[in-house]
């Protein structure tokens, strides 16, 4: 459905000696495929690149090199009714409800400007259209909040909006950039089981922005984990949660919290040291030698690549067989398995 | 039981706005004995942070205390003059909060900040101090203390200026420090470090931990009793073991089935509808009653505070004698 092909993404910014221009390599031979119906997990800390990527996808930002293909079509050379087709299918979910909607136009306005646009529905139909949608996600009677402004409702209540907005145009993709990472714990559970129950009833594809493993865990089928502009691993959820092969896989879980006392503390892997460094400056071979606690010099000089370490997931370390020797949450893991 | 350090009875905490009076803090009582790893934890708006301020008399007008006591080592912080409460706070009873920037000043070099501290509070000369802020530094692990102290803040990273802000925080070791979200704001490798630093100098300063937070990972982990507050009131207090293995208001439990853990995949969605109440008008009554699963016809009234067990204690006419009557 939708896929990215070694894409890399530069940018110069400023900030350099007298005001020479570096380049910030946010996006760095990165690979991801989305077939039709599936969710798949973009998951890494800030800096890593993931939004950069959710953005190449959805062809706001151009790659510097490589390619995003759209059932098979380059989204660079793609245009006229092929281009339309991309922008009505692949729809997007932002972050923060409060600056995803205008707050001059009321929530009719906001849905019916795609189904003009797309010119999907006749101007008689709209109202209903828009009422129909606003059932969907939850909000019912849909008619009843037509008329209202952005204001009137409370964050959760805007992501349906959202959400709606980007049914209007009968997509299959959607992408959500941390959609649900400003929302309150229980306010979060309603989005998703929103998510997972327009999945069921409209086949759609997600493609989910996250720093959150516990959704992760429970709403996707594969994770690409992502670390200073690489994919450093992938595989399907399960897989990668019984069995990380990637050292950064296996940080990004101890560090997790863990919403379980016993299992909180029974936890004795110290956390990772440091901070994620700037990708302006990136460190040299495995961008996450400084950080690792299983480095060796081979590391720092040359950078893994991306190959097959088990069936269906793949690792960038050079040491990925000894995964099972890693300080993993080792009562976590044993809970896994059973 | 010996007097808790700080203990907070049937505290209000209003805001005036031109819709009306928000009661953002309700009759809230909690109690935090010395050395103890207490969480307050709550949804966005449940008054939590406004709980934490009220204690530090941080609050700004429109919002103002209107009731209640906050007794914090033998004295009533309510009813302190300015002086001896400024003198209180960033030393025995410290805080620190989710955005470091708001409270560091950007034009001031690090040690500076943490000298003007230690000048004020343990009334040490420039040159006394200075060795003590780059300890208060080492202490906070900051790697490099000498140089990161001549650093202004905006050299920093998020965590580094967490750290320096818990350096602060800890230089005249509090007996007392108040956590108001204090990793919501980082990367989740950085919250381990920050969250793991924190209960090492708690060990080490025999200090007390009021955690205010939204995330239930972290109680788990680094608290030993736990309060659970929705909208503007405390609805459980427990062990936190025993609240985690068998939470006993319908909130409580209602949070803990909505929060996904890595641990285990969650295939069924037990998402609690609605959202909180304004504290402009909050329901008559159980203020979770228009959301909660099991409400019946006693909910109209407002609960009291149930005494399940030592230190155990639910807001919920479920758990009231003869609620199987009604």
């Amino acid at each position: 459905m939708l896929e990215a092909r070694d894409l890399a993404i530069r940018f110069r910014v400023a900030g350099g000696w007298l005001g020479a221009r570096r380049q910030v390599h946010a996006l760095d031979g990165v690979s991801l495929t989305l077939a039709a119906g599936e969710v798949v997990a973009v998951v890494g800390e800030s800096g890593c690149g993931k939004t950069t990527l959710a953005r190449a996808l959805m062809r706001l930002t151009p790659p510097s090199a490589g390619r995003v293909l759209f059932q098979g079509e380059d989204l660079a050379t793609l245009s006229g009714a092929g281009l339309e087709q991309f922008r009505r299918e692949v729809q997007m979910v932002f972050q923060d409800p409060f600056a995803s909607l205008n707050p001059r136009k009321t929530v009719l306005q906001a849905i019916a400007q795609p189904l003009r646009i797309h010119r999907l529905v006749p101007a008689a139909g709209r109202r209903a259209e828009a009422a129909r949608l606003l059932d969907l996600v939850g909000l019912s009677p849909g008619d009843s909040f037509l008329d209202r402004y952005p204001h009137q409702f409370s964050g959760g209540q805007r992501q349906r909006i959202c959400i709606a907005r980007a049914l209007a145009v009968r997509p299959a993709v959607i992408v959500a950039d941390e959609a649900v990472s400003a929302l309150d714990i229980s306010i979060r559970a309603q989005i998703l089981a929103l998510l997972l129950r327009l999945r069921r009833e409209l086949g759609l594809a997600y493609l989910f922005i996250t720093h959150d493993l516990g959704v992760v865990r429970s709403l996707c089928d594969r994770v690409v984990v992502m670390y200073l502009g690489r994919v450093v691993e992938e595989g399907a959820t399960e897989d990668i949660f019984r069995r990380p092969r990637h050292p950064y896989t296996t940080a990004l879980m101890n560090a997790s919290p863990v919403p379980d006392p016993v299992l909180a503390r029974a936890r004795a892997v110290a956390p990772l040291e440091g901070d994620p460094p700037s990708p302006v400056a990136p460190p040299s071979g495995c961008h996450f030698h400084p950080r690792c606690p299983v480095a060796r010099p081979v590391c720092a000089a040359q950078a893994p690549a991306l190959r097959d370490i088990a069936p269906g997931q793949r690792a960038a370390c050079h040491f990925a067989e000894e995964a099972a020797a890693w300080p993993v949450l080792a009562h976590l893991m044993e809970e896994n398995r059973t | 039981m010996s007097d808790p350090l700080l203990s907070v009875e049937s505290l209000q905490t209003q805001i005036a706005t031109d819709a009306g009076t928000v009661h953002a803090v309700d009759g809230v009582s909690l109690h935090v004995a010395a050395g103890e790893a207490v969480a307050l934890v709550g949804e966005s708006g449940c008054g939590k942070s406004m709980t934490a301020l009220s204690i530090m008399r941080l609050l700004r007008p429109p919002a103002r205390s209107v009731a209640g006591q906050v007794h914090f080592d033998g004295q009533d912080l309510l009813a302190l003059d300015d002086a001896p409460m400024r003198r209180l706070r960033g030393d025995r009873l410290a805080m620190i909060f989710q955005d470091p920037m708001t409270f560091l000043n950007p034009l001031m070099r690090v040690e500076d900040q943490i000298v003007e501290s230690l000048a004020m509070h343990r009334g040490l000369r420039p040159a006394e101090a200075r060795p003590a802020a780059v300890a208060a530094l080492r202490r906070v692990r900051v790697p490099a203390p000498e140089v990161v102290a001549r650093y202004y803040p905006h050299q920093l990273s998020g965590g580094m200026r967490q750290r320096v802000l818990i350096a602060m925080a800890i230089a005249c070791g509090p007996a007392l420090l108040i956590a108001d979200e204090p990793t919501t704001a980082l990367d989740v490798t950085v919250q381990a470090q920050i969250m793991r630093l924190l209960a090492a100098l708690r060990r080490e300063l025999g200090s007390a931990l009021l955690l205010i937070t939204h995330d239930l990972g972290l109680v788990a982990e680094y608290c030993d009793r736990v309060y659970v507050m929705y909208a503007g009131q405390i609805v459980e207090e427990g062990e936190v073991t025993a609240l985690f293995r068998a939470p006993r208001h319908p909130y409580t439990s209602a949070l803990l089935a909505a929060a996904l853990p890595l641990h285990r995949r969650v295939t069924d969605f037990a998402a609690i509808e609605g959202q909180p109440p304004s504290l402009l008008s909050p329901p008559p009554g159980c203020r979770f009653q228009p959301r909660c699963p099991r409400a019946f016809g006693r909910c109209a009234a407002p609960p009291p505070m149930v005494a399940l067990g030592p230190g155990c204690t639910s807001r919920c006419w479920l758990h009231h004698p003869g609620a199987a009557d009604a």
